[in-house]
């Protein structure tokens, strides 16, 4: 109510005022017939008053860019004989670098981090001591990592079925010997049971399905947990990890594993934070590391309760995963139960008679165990050794049997193992010492047929092990059975560590030639080119062209017949990338014959735009110098062409950008030196090749403007015939090219840019031509334009544009047939017309720039000038005809503006009013010549005006009146005082 | 309406002794104020015989001459009658857990959440090795159609302490037939006896699967299983009834042979 009030109150105090015999209007309708009187001006000497003096600097005076510069010259004078590290390090202890002196040593940031925990720091420091050796680092990698790996390798087309009650379990129960009361078996049965009386059977899931539904799962299990049904979930989880003792479709397995194992992680971590946040009480927080006495009764009860429940849950498999999925809780119990429990769980997998099946389930205990207790290496080394016991039973009958029914051959079934193996193997090899890694080797060779193992063992073990020891890997390959594990895979694993660390240095040669003879000789392009692949990459990196030549000469001969590449996209992708990132020398790499004709192989565009992108990406990182080299331009414009064919009128504007931009890379890079000609005709030919890309002919037009201007710097200005024809030809060149842009503002700027550099190079009929051109697009510009996907009012860039030209306009000379100032006049014209926002006040901001341009049109010298062109001071010389038309341009600018004033005077304008009118007063003070009384009395008029309504700011006012006073102190200036007198300041009361 | 009481025992793991104090607190909440007629807390414990469904009939004679036996009752008055305010209202409670007359108080093991524990045992470990083969086999109709088999193992203990696992080793020395499973059932069978003749009563209360699948050979597999709190209790036998346990071992062969060996255990509580 109380603001309401206030308004109106405020509202009524302006209807008064308006109620005053109106003196607004009487002012500026005397103004109109104002005329301008333009203040003469000195710039050389109004320059060299305003420049800084220029002080030299005394040796040990402060200067922030001065300390690294001199402490260096001192430490090199000091330490002559001293390495350069230590004269670097010297040197940058005596430097202060302003931007941390500002900050006082430490950044709020890590001084916010040092302060939020005082009391945990130096407890904690001790215990990430102890620590030190139980924390798995960065360079284990983790299970995440592998994760979608297995998920994209591990895949089928056949169909899937959950079923989440396993429906001959009522019927197994009745044939036990006992009967079991009522109430037990009912009880018993709930934690099998997932609904009451419901049993789920999904058949004929597709692999997504599949997904799906264990998605589905894994968010029941959220919901249950968070709708306090705790007894739910953790039937959703025993449901869940039952599956995993289903082998049918035995090649999704290793994926289904993945899946289902995210549900346990899921289900560990609840029960985990569950736990824990019943030790929280109000007053104290339990802290990372507690031990089982910080626990309370509750808390442990709770806890006690869990592995009782699991305890009891009937099926192996179920109470392996969900007592796994817990491990951590026993941080709850007692601090050795971790340490208990997992050589019991590693002992409870030996009852698992599926080997693959078996082997999983180490792999979970063994990422289990890794996250929970990594120092306990122990049990790792156990489930190593036990596996190795149970090896042979993947050669016996049941496994074999089980291969028949489902029709998998071996080959297909053992690098199922791999993914479990080899993260058994890097669990085991993390830090492990050499010679637990020798015996673990050694243990392997001992097995029969041992490709699967001997696989792991180089996916998992450090690089630098096995590059080591390279060629006893080949050896061991080559005597693997044929009909096993396939070969192909052991030699992409050794590639792989090769890529990774270098073999001895003697025993490269024969590493590549061994590899390689196995290689070509895979008959199925698909094994070839994951094996291909790897090599590359080795190849690339310790020998030359002439090898990497070869391997891809090889790769092509493979992958050709039946159109074999269609299906190997990414790895020949990825054969090219590893390519380009070793020869970083283009000459070199589009000198390898078979480089060009590999990159034809890619004949689905998509691929090819992608392939060429990187080339294109490479190329502007790697290439330092321009070049004119005819390989590398004929290969790369080939490249470039590609990619923009590749654009149409689906491509995203994202897409376009990134084109343009290695586009443009490719374009900055090429130089023919002193040779402008061939330059030229480069940008001429690339005009036609990359017209659909906007941005691209805006960076020739840039180009070819830059090369016009190289011109002149070479002829120091003075253009012989033949320059001058092709300092034309340039300005031709842009002048036809802006016109197909789309883009409105980006072709006023190349006009006016172009139009700069055409007068630079004393082309002015030409530098006219773009002048007019511009002026001519401005009615074109459309109220509203769209940047970065946004539309935006257009008026403030126009604005700028034309402050832009006007600068530009000042040294353009008149032409002799047109009349005087035609330029101005006609951009007068069209800025007349134009349909300018009625809120806005752009057009009289655009005529007091206007006024500024004429003021400075009429001085007898201008302030600037392009080299060898005479500007229009220098042909009228002061003419008085000139300067009267001047002054009538003047007039008409100023009747507009005060005209514009008058419609002001409205309510709600007149804070616009008086905001307009202390602009064009110090328009005036700047650059009128203010002993003419009539602008004498205009101007203070329109300091009356500025502050009629109590809308202007005093504190700009003060300063502005002090200003005036300064000035009036400067020599010629003495009238202003008497100005100054005139001014009253208005107070607020 | 909306008002609930609920009665919460002080110790998180609901275990008493007997001679210990029981103590705990009655909540009572409401929206509104409550007019009553007084609260008073009854401490009953009793023992009596379930008759389960498969023997009704045989024994229903002897079930009626046993009649549920008092072993612990008190009674005390917390609140006179009154109103309890709005909102949540707890009252204390304490008592001492005596036992009736010259009774001993018998351990429950069947779901009531009050347990409490008389006597202390003393266990002696009892190593149990076996063998299993066709061979030694009862109850086996056509011997010579039993595919061969050797089942070697042995229990740590069959005198177990109640709170410990059950615990050893078991080694599937060769098979012909594949092997599905391997099963521990936990067994209790109840004997209620009197003048006219006894009951017997076994009941599975847990099983638990040691092996899934064809096992490898000659590799040793654990047996382990922990006994549930609910349907445990030291072995018992006084002159009214008696609660054993026994332990099964069941081997489940493809082509649905059926192997079970049994192992009585004697359960205790150090």
């Amino acid at each position: 109510m109380a603001s309401r009030a206030g308004r109106g109150e405020a509202v009524s105090g302006r209807e008064k005022r308006a109620g005053c015999p109106d003196t607004s209007a009487h002012v500026t309708g005397k103004m109109a017939v104002f005329p301008w009187h333009p203040r003469s001006r000195n710039y050389k000497a109004e320059f060299a008053s305003c420049r800084l003096e220029a002080v030299p600097l005394e040796f040990g005076d402060y200067h922030p860019l001065k300390p690294i510069t001199v402490t260096e010259s001192k430490t090199k004078k000091v330490s002559r004989k001293g390495s350069t590290s230590s004269t670097s390090s010297s040197s940058s202890s005596s430097v202060v670098d302003p931007l941390s002196s500002v900050l006082d040593g430490t950044d709020p940031l890590s001084m916010f981090a040092a302060t939020a925990d005082p009391a945990a720091t130096d407890s904690s420091r001790k215990r990430r001591d102890r620590d030190e050796n139980s924390i798995i680092g960065s360079d284990f990698e983790p299970w995440a990592n592998k994760r979608g790996e297995i998920l994209a390798r591990y895949t089928t087309t056949e169909k899937l079925s959950i079923n989440l009650f396993m429906g001959s379990e009522k019927g197994k129960a009745g044939t036990a010997t006992s009967a079991m009361s009522e109430k037990v078996r009912t009880r018993l049965e709930e934690l099998d049971d997932f609904e009451e009386g419901s049993q789920k059977e999904l058949l004929n899931l597709t692999q997504q399905d599949y997904v799906n539904r264990i998605e589905e799962l894994n968010q029941s299990l959220k919901d249950a947990w968070a709708s306090d049904q705790k007894v739910k979930a953790l039937k959703i989880v025993i449901q869940c990890s039952k599956l995993l003792s289903d082998t049918s479709v035995i090649q999704f397995y290793p994926s289904k594993f993945v899946l289902i194992t995210d549900i346990l992680d899921t289900f560990g971590k609840l029960v985990y934070e569950r736990i824990f946040s019943m030790c929280v009480d109000n007053r104290s927080v339990l802290p990372d590391h507690f031990s089982p006495e910080n626990v309370n009764d509750t808390a442990k009860e709770t806890c006690l309760n869990w592995f009782f429940k699991i305890a009891s849950i009937r099926e192996l498999i179920p109470r392996f995963y969900v007592e796994a999925s817990i491990l951590k809780c026993n941080k709850f119990l007692s601090k050795t139960g971790i340490s208990e429990c997992l050589p019991r769980l590693t002992c409870m997998i030996r009852g698992i008679g599926d080997p693959l099946v078996s082997v999983y389930a180490r792999a979970y205990l063994c990422r289990v165990g890794m996250e929970v207790a990594p120092h306990l290496k122990e049990s790792l080394n156990k489930n190593f050794f036990d596996f190795l016991l149970t090896f042979k039973q993947i050669h016996g009958d049941t496994v074999q049997n089980q291969l028949v029914v489902q029709g998998v051959e071996l080959p297909s079934y053992l690098p199922l193992y791999s993914p479990a193996m080899d993260w058994i193997f890097q669990c085991i090899s993390y830090h492990a010492p050499e010679a637990l890694l020798t015996e673990m080797m050694e243990r392997c060779k001992k097995l029969g047929n041992n490709a699967l193992l001997l696989n792991s063992v180089m996916s998992a073990f450090r690089a630098e092990f096995i590059a080591t020891r390279s060629m006893d890997f080949i050896g061991m390959i080559k005597e693997c059975d044929e009909s096993g594990f396939p070969k192909h895979l052991l030699f992409r694993s050794l590639g792989l560590n090769l890529a990774l660390a270098d073999p001895p240095e003697g025993d490269r040669l024969q590493i590549l030639n061994e590899a390689w003879k196995v290689i070509t000789k895979l008959k199925n392009p698909q094994d070839y080119i994951n094996c291909a692949e790897v090599w590359v990459e080795y190849t690339c990196k310790h020998f030359t062209k002439r090898e990497v030549n070869t391997v891809l000469a090889d790769v092509i001969k493979h992958m050709t017949p039946d159109r074999a590449f269609e299906d190997s996209y990414p790895q020949l992708q990825s054969i090219i990338k590893k390519v380009i990132a070793h020869f970083h020398d283009f000459s070199i790499l589009f000198s390898v014959e078979k480089f060009l004709p590999f990159l034809d192989m890619f004949q689905k565009e998509s691929v090819r735009v992608e392939v060429c992108k990187c080339i294109m990406e490479v190329f502007i990182k790697h290439q330092q110098e321009p070049t004119k080299d005819p390989v590398i331009l004929n290969a790369l414009l080939h490249v470039c062409k590609t990619t923009h064919d590749s654009v149409n009128a689906l491509t995203l504007e994202d897409e376009k950008r990134t084109l343009a931009y290695l586009i443009n890379g490719f374009i900055k890079m090429v130089s023919f030196g002193r040779d402008f000609e061939q330059q030229l005709s480069f940008y001429v030919e690339a005009r036609s090749m990359f017209c659909n890309l906007e941005p691209v002919l805006v960076q020739l037009i840039h180009s070819v403007n830059r090369l016009a201007m190289e011109t002149r710097k070479v002829m120091k200005g003075n253009h012989s015939r033949k320059t001058a024809a092709f300092v034309r030809a340039c300005v031709a060149y842009c002048f036809i090219t802006i016109p197909s842009l789309v883009g409105i503002f980006t072709r006023l700027n190349l006009y006016l840019h172009s139009g700069q550099v055409a007068l630079a190079n004393q082309c002015l009929s030409q530098a006219d031509a773009f002048f007019k051109a511009a002026i001519s697009l401005i009615p074109e510009v459309p109220k509203m334009i769209n940047i970065d996907g946004k539309m935006r009012p257009s008026e403030s860039f126009l604005l700028e544009f034309l402050c832009n030209f006007f600068s530009t306009l000042l040294i353009v000379p008149d032409h002799p047939e047109h009349g005087v100032l035609f330029l101005v006049r006609e951009l007068l014209n069209v800025i007349q017309d134009y349909t300018w926002e009625d809120s806005s006040d752009d057009k009289i901001r655009i005529y007091t720039c206007v006024l500024h341009l004429l003021s400075a049109m009429s001085q007898e010298s201008y302030l600037y000038h392009v080299d060898k062109v005479d500007s229009n001071d220098s042909l009228y010389g002061g003419d008085s005809k000139f300067l009267a038309e001047n002054n009538k341009l003047c007039e008409t600018v100023m009747a507009q503006i005060l005209e514009h004033l008058k419609t002001l005077a409205k309510d709600e304008a007149l804070k616009r009013q008086s905001s307009l009118g202390l602009s064009f007063f110090n328009s005036i003070l700047a650059h009128g010549d203010l002993r003419n009384n009539r602008l004498n009395q205009l101007s203070v008029n329109l300091w009356h005006l500025a502050q009629r309504h109590g809308c202007a700011d005093t504190r700009t006012m003060v300063k502005t009146l002090e200003y005036i006073k300064k000035r009036s102190k400067q020599p010629d200036m003495g009238h202003l005082t008497e100005l100054a007198l005139r001014l009253p300041l208005q107070t607020r009361t | 309406m909306g008002t609930s009481l609920d009665i919460k025992i002080k110790r998180a793991n609901k275990v008493y002794h007997a001679g210990e104090v029981l103590s705990g607190v009655v909540v009572i909440s409401g929206k509104d104020s409550i007019q009553h007629q007084g609260v008073s807390l009854t401490v009953e414990g009793s023992v009596n015989l379930q008759l389960s469904a498969k023997s009704v009939g045989v024994f229903e004679a002897f079930y009626n001459s046993v009649k549920p036996i008092q072993i612990i009752s008190s009674t005390i008055e917390m609140v006179k009658p009154g109103k309890f305010p709005s909102g949540k209202t707890e009252i204390p409670f304490e008592f001492p857990l005596h036992v009736k007359g010259n009774k001993v108080l018998y351990e429950t093991y069947h779901g009531v959440f009050v347990n409490i524990q008389p006597q202390k045992g003393k266990l002696t470990p009892s190593p149990v090795d076996f063998t299993i083969t066709p061979e030694t086999l009862q109850n086996v109709k056509e011997r010579a159609l039993l595919p061969k088999f050797l089942i070697r193992g042995h229990l740590n203990s069959t005198n177990c302490v109640i709170t410990q696992p059950l615990t050893g080793e078991l080694v599937v020395e060769s098979s012909e037939a594949a092997i599905k499973s391997i099963e521990l059932q936990l067994v209790r069978v109840e004997t209620c006896g009197c003048a006219e003749g006894y009951a017997r009563d076994a009941t599975e209360i847990q099983n638990i699967q040691i092996a899934d699948g064809d096992v490898c050979r000659s590799l040793s597999v654990p047996i382990y299983m922990v006994f549930p709190r609910l349907f445990t209790c030291p072995t018992l036998e006084t002159t009214n009834f008696k609660v054993e346990f026994e332990v099964n071992i069941v081997v489940l062969l493809h082509a649905d042979h059926l192997i079970t060996e049994n192992f009585p255990l004697k359960l205790c509580r150090v």
